[in-house]
């Protein structure tokens, strides 16, 4: 095709479907910072995702602090997105290469849908993802690390599918939960300790609030839900029927429906220990 | 050293017109066409896979007449330059105006410089997201001159005919009623058309970011 101003793009280099080739050619990719970036500056930071898999598919959540250092610097950024209509991505790490990694990917998914006529499977998706984040790695080098989940619901498989990465762009999928950030150790944790097969969505739902809710009570960059605010995790689900994220009236029903619980039935260490009849089960 | 012939540029233009004119008039045509909630574009299309009528960007849809290599070509050139556009600026600042411009000078530029013109017409929609009166049909013609529409345009070799059996367009009328005259325009009067010789896609004003949608199968039978 005859070159013009607004296709980049000469025969010799067609950059197919994909739309970071497409932007590596038209010269606007971000460039790489020259030194470690965290040593100049107190970067901001997202902290805490945790996903699980029910009977429909997954539930993702995010909490919504991040930090620079010692100092809350946003109480209601969000960290889950919806990467198309049956997927999503939940970041942690350095807020800003995330909040664009993840622009880049749902543009990603979308360019090629519409380039290739059909989506790319769940695999190829979560695949990109780590190319992604493998051409992320001399940022990462720099102190701006991006660590993802993805989750989705396999329209082949008909079943809700995890995977966790690494800064290298290792992609490992995980059968029932995962989580990433700061507060992954805790929330993975409670995750681990409450997950059961087929779970219904509700359970799912107060599994991954309570996730975060503990996470929050031992890791100091993770945000507890505020009541105050209104301010609650983001959390939805990805089953067949697509991406759904919950209202906030729902989600408020249940952050106090889980300290009731805590104030109630665990009497004055209620807050410190999960009792047996406490579990979201 | 060899002198070429001369020949009057009226000449050069006039061939190269004619041989385009040709090359669409073998395939068969389409419409695209306002109605109530959108914009509706209706192709004859035997094949399930090779699309004439595809997805641009959020608000914006694409179709081709002639040659399937040539505006598939165009139709991922569209795709390219509105996903550029979207993510240097916002979603937003994407618009067919500047889409259909772009295809104006890139198929003008073609049909003066190169060996041969393109063998397409095109059509770029765009429905405004809340107001109907926005919505708007581009039409590019294979020498890179432009029209635009507000009611409803029809592409392909057959156009002038298909215009005729469009008297009873009206505006605002419903998907099902807009669709079953745009079918009857296409089938003329000694053939039907069923949903399987059809490809048809709306752009639906409502709460989707992306408006773009097939519309197939049963659910395609039962609008017409």
């Amino acid at each position: 095709m005859t070159q013009t101003p607004w296709n980049p793009t000469s025969p010799g280099a067609d950059p197919g479907s994909s739309f970071a080739e497409l932007l590596r050619q038209s010269g606007l990719e971000p460039p790489v910072p020259q030194g470690d970036v965290s040593e100049t500056f107190d970067v901001v930071h997202g902290t805490t995702c945790v996903a699980v898999r029910y009977a429909d598919g997954v539930v993702i959540a995010g909490d919504r602090r991040a930090t620079s250092g010692n100092l809350i610097s946003h109480r209601s950024i969000e960290k889950v997105f919806p990467a198309d209509r049956h997927s999503a991505v939940a970041i942690a790490g350095a807020a800003g290469p995330a909040v664009e990694m993840v622009k880049l990917f749902q543009l990603q998914l979308e360019h090629y849908e519409k380039v290739e006529g059909t989506s790319l499977s769940l695999e190829g998706k979560a695949n990109q993802l780590s190319q992604m984040l493998r051409n992320n790695l001399p940022m990462a080098m720099q102190g701006l690390a991006v660590v993802p989940i993805f989750a989705g619901y396999d329209l082949a498989a008909e079943q809700g599918r995890l995977f966790q990465y690494d800064v290298t762009g290792g992609r490992y999928e995980e059968l029932d939960y995962t989580a990433t950030g700061s507060g992954s150790l805790h929330a993975g944790t409670v995750a681990k300790i409450h997950f059961r097969d087929n779970m219904t969505r509700d359970q799912a739902v107060d599994l991954v609030i309570e996730s975060l809710f503990q996470a929050a009570d031992a890791d100091s960059a993770t945000g507890l839900p505020d009541l105050i605010r209104g301010l609650y995790p983001v959390v939805a689900t990805i089953s067949a029927d697509g991406f759904d994220r919950l209202e906030n009236d729902e989600l408020e029903t249940r952050v106090r429906t889980l300290i009731d619980r805590y104030t109630t039935v665990g009497g004055r260490d209620g807050g410190n220990s999960l009792s047996a009849e406490g579990g979201p089960q | 050293m060899s002198q070429p012939f001369y020949v009057a540029p009226e000449q050069v233009m006039k061939d190269r017109a004619d041989y385009a004119r040709k090359g669409i008039a073998r395939g068969r045509s389409l419409i695209g066409s306002t109605y109530d909630g959108g914009i509706v574009i209706c192709a004859e299309n035997t094949s399930n896979t090779l699309r004439k009528v595809s997805e641009i960007y959020d608000r914006i849809g694409f179709a081709g007449v002639g040659k399937y290599n040539e505006f598939d070509q165009l139709r991922i050139a569209g795709v390219r330059h509105a996903d550029l556009k979207g993510f240097n600026y916002s979603r937003a600042d994407v618009d067919a105006r500047s889409l259909a411009n772009q295809y104006a000078n890139m198929l003008g530029q073609v049909f003066t410089h190169e060996m041969k013109p393109m063998e397409v017409e095109i059509l770029v929609a765009e429905i405004g997201l809340t107001e109907p009166e926005r919505d708007q049909l581009f039409h590019i013609l294979y020498d890179g001159s432009v029209t635009d529409h507000t009611t409803y345009v029809v592409l392909g070799g057959d156009a002038d005919a298909l215009r005729e059996r469009m008297a009873d367009w009206a505006p605002n009328k419903s998907l099902s009623d807009t669709l079953k005259l745009l079918v009857a325009a296409l089938a003329g009067d000694d053939r039907t058309l069923v949903a399987d010789d059809l490809e048809v896609a709306v752009l639906e004003r409502g709460e989707e970011r992306r408006t773009f949608k097939r519309i197939e199968g049963d659910d395609l039978t039962a609008l017409l």
